[in-house]
């Protein structure tokens, strides 16, 4: 038997104490002031995940500031929401995170549901098929995160096991919505449409093979030396920066938060449903991954119990003035025939009010902030980004690291910019 | 300790400052009367209410109403998990508030970004940018009165835009029209 070699582990909060104590070191250096050099890195830069640009003022190798530039995919989504339906919002969500749309559009519909005032009366099949969308969703996007981030920082296999996996969820999103990458199955009181026979057995199939896929990743980085060294210690935000900073998602349980709005505000049926909470001990890059690793392991074990407990019944609100009727009563029935008119030509008609509705998705808390003043489409519509809330602490975070953690930092983030610059 | 409570406490604290509660789909508003003394209301409501959780800055435009702009604060609490909106309106005229940053700093960048959207400033901001348009852009994009299709803009050798093409394209609805010709006129042009 080879000898068991020992490691010697300080404990999580001294280590947190003693990085952040190097940080501040390397910033107050005792030696001469050298040149400063500014790095622009990005928009196009592969660790950036498409187009974040970050100024980086160095000295040798040290970053001494950093200025995070963000707007590079702005498409003014909040003032196309304004002049439209809606219903006709939903393809908009698809292409905010768009790594995890299937859980955009569960959010944004029942945010519009709040409004409505009819988010308590889902059936619940369609609230056990939501659920499912969601965990689909997060780990889809968890298997990009960690896969990218670890090529980022040379590990290349783990991508190529992430996206096998990532390639049964989109057949898994393409049977369902008949799209791969842009779903919109929800609708404003239900979905598109039901799930397509044979769809469960596929999904159960999905849930046990891609716990292998977990596994292998764990198996190739979790005691990775390379790994290890790379993210340990590395990136380490404070439990109390995390939260002035407004961080959500993995990025704040990442740091000890116990946080998580499926446990603190049930929506759908989290409430019904058995999981942990993961949530790390330094706040460093490793911490993230891991917490993500659990998540998705968590998410399995979600899915099967939806599968397990899905009900039979309708998926949609039977309300004519929220849900499109039938097509055969809207061709032979007056009323249906008037409702679907209304639905169409002029969109559900909303109480005048405010509300904000916050969900729990994979880069964080995705919120919608809805101002109605009545009628089929909202006045105003305040999208809070996870992503663009967890960027901002990169000011914060980056300087005193060296610039090869800049990428580490920057994979453990897991952002979008479609949904950073909406 | 629920919202209500806690929103009785500001306003035993701040007096008519504050705004009786408001209830809404089960989430409480606040008004704060004054927004020079904005976050005065908010570093009481951190310190001593403990909600340590920015979650979002919101602006709204009442185009054609005065005051012209609110300003929507998404207060959370992580310990006691309460949710409070606290609103203010600030005048066109003015169209300046005070910042919040010093009390939770992830309203450096939504700061940021009403700036660029609305055209409304908060005064001591650290670094009060555009931060989704370019530096130098000339509109504000989320005002009322700024068309959907855009405005023509340039800056030479640095970035343009050029109206949208909506002829067909999506529809541009008014909300709160008396009647589908109203809330749905797909002939009304970008000029209007």
């Amino acid at each position: 038997m080879p000898p068991v070699q020992e490691f010697e582990f300080k404990d999580p909060a001294a280590r947190a104490a003693d990085t952040t104590a190097s940080v501040a070191d390397t910033t107050q250096s005792a030696d001469l002031p050298g040149e400063k050099m500014v790095l622009n890195m990005g928009p196009s830069h592969p660790s950036t995940h498409g187009v974040l640009r970050i100024q980086l003022e160095l000295d040798g190798e040290l970053i001494t500031r950093a200025t995070p530039e963000v707007g590079y995919l702005h498409r003014g989504d909040e003032k196309i929401a304004e002049n439209m339906t809606w219903t006709q919002f939903i393809p908009y969500t698809d292409r905010l995170d768009y790594l995890a749309p299937l859980a955009n559009n569960v959010a944004y519909a029942l945010a519009v549901e709040k409004l409505l005032g009819i988010h308590d009366k889902l059936p619940p099949r369609c609230q056990y098929i939501r659920v499912i969308c969601c965990e689909l969703a997060r780990i889809s996007s968890h298997l990009l995160g960690v896969g990218c981030f670890a090529m980022d920082v040379g590990a290349m296999t783990v991508f190529l096991h992430t996206f096998t996996e990532r390639e049964k969820i989109y057949n898994l999103c393409e049977s369902l919505t008949g799209a791969r990458f842009t779903t919109s199955y929800t609708r404003i009181g239900g979905l598109a449409r039901d799930l397509p026979p044979g769809w469960t057995d596929q999904c159960r199939r999905f849930a046990r093979e891609v716990v292998t896929a977990i596994n292998d990743v764990e198996t190739l980085l979790t005691r990775n030396r390379i790994w290890v060294d790379r993210t340990r210690d590395i990136g380490v935000i404070a439990r109390a920066d995390a939260i002035s900073y407004g961080l959500t998602g993995p990025n704040l349980r990442g740091s000890g938060v116990d946080y998580d709005v499926r446990k603190a505000h049930p929506y759908l049926v989290y409430d019904r449903l058995q999981f942990d909470v993961p949530v790390g001990s330094v706040g460093d890059c490793y911490d993230r991954y891991l917490v993500r690793m659990e998540e998705m392991r968590q998410s399995v074990r979600l899915l099967h119990q939806c599968l397990d407990q899905l009900p039979g019944g309708p998926v949609n609100v039977n309300d004519g003035k929220v849900v499109l009727p039938p097509k055969e009563t809207v061709l032979t029935r007056m009323e249906e025939l008037i409702h679907q008119f209304m639905l169409v030509t002029q969109g559900i008609n909303a109480p005048p009010g405010e509300i904000y509705f916050g969900a729990e998705n994979p880069k964080g808390e995705l919120g919608f902030y809805i101002h109605s003043r009545g009628g089929g489409a909202p006045y105003r519509l305040k999208i809070r980004a996870p992503s663009f809330v967890n960027l901002s602490i990169l000011s914060h975070l980056l300087p005193g690291h060296m610039i090869s953690d800049v990428v580490s930092i920057l994979g453990s983030l897991d952002f979008v910019m479609g949904e950073c610059d909406r | 300790m629920n919202a209500r409570d806690l929103a009785a406490r500001l306003r035993t604290r701040f007096g008519d400052l504050v705004s009786e509660p408001a209830e809404f789909r089960g989430e409480i508003t606040l008004t704060v009367a004054d927004a020079e003394r904005l976050p005065e209301v908010c570093q009481y409501a951190r310190t001593e209410l403990d909600f340590d959780f920015l979650l979002d800055i919101s602006s709204v435009d009442n185009y054609g109403d005065d005051p012209r702009w609110t300003v929507v604060y998404e207060l959370y609490g992580l310990g006691h998990r309460c949710h409070l909106r606290v609103k203010t309106a600030v005048s066109e005229e003015k169209s300046e508030l005070p910042t919040v940053t010093g009390v939770w700093r992830t309203a450096d960048w939504h700061e940021r970004e009403i700036y660029d959207m609305m055209g409304i400033r908060f005064r001591g901001h650290p670094d009060l940018r555009r931060i989704l348009m370019w530096e130098g852009y000339p509109y504000f994009p989320l005002r009322k009165d700024f068309p959907l299709a855009g405005r023509p803009t340039e800056l030479p050798e640095i970035a343009f835009t050029a109206p949208a093409p909506l002829e067909g394209g999506p529809f541009v609805t008014a909300p709160g029209g008396k009647d589908a010709v109203q809330r749905e006129p797909r002939v009304r042009t970008a000029e209007e």
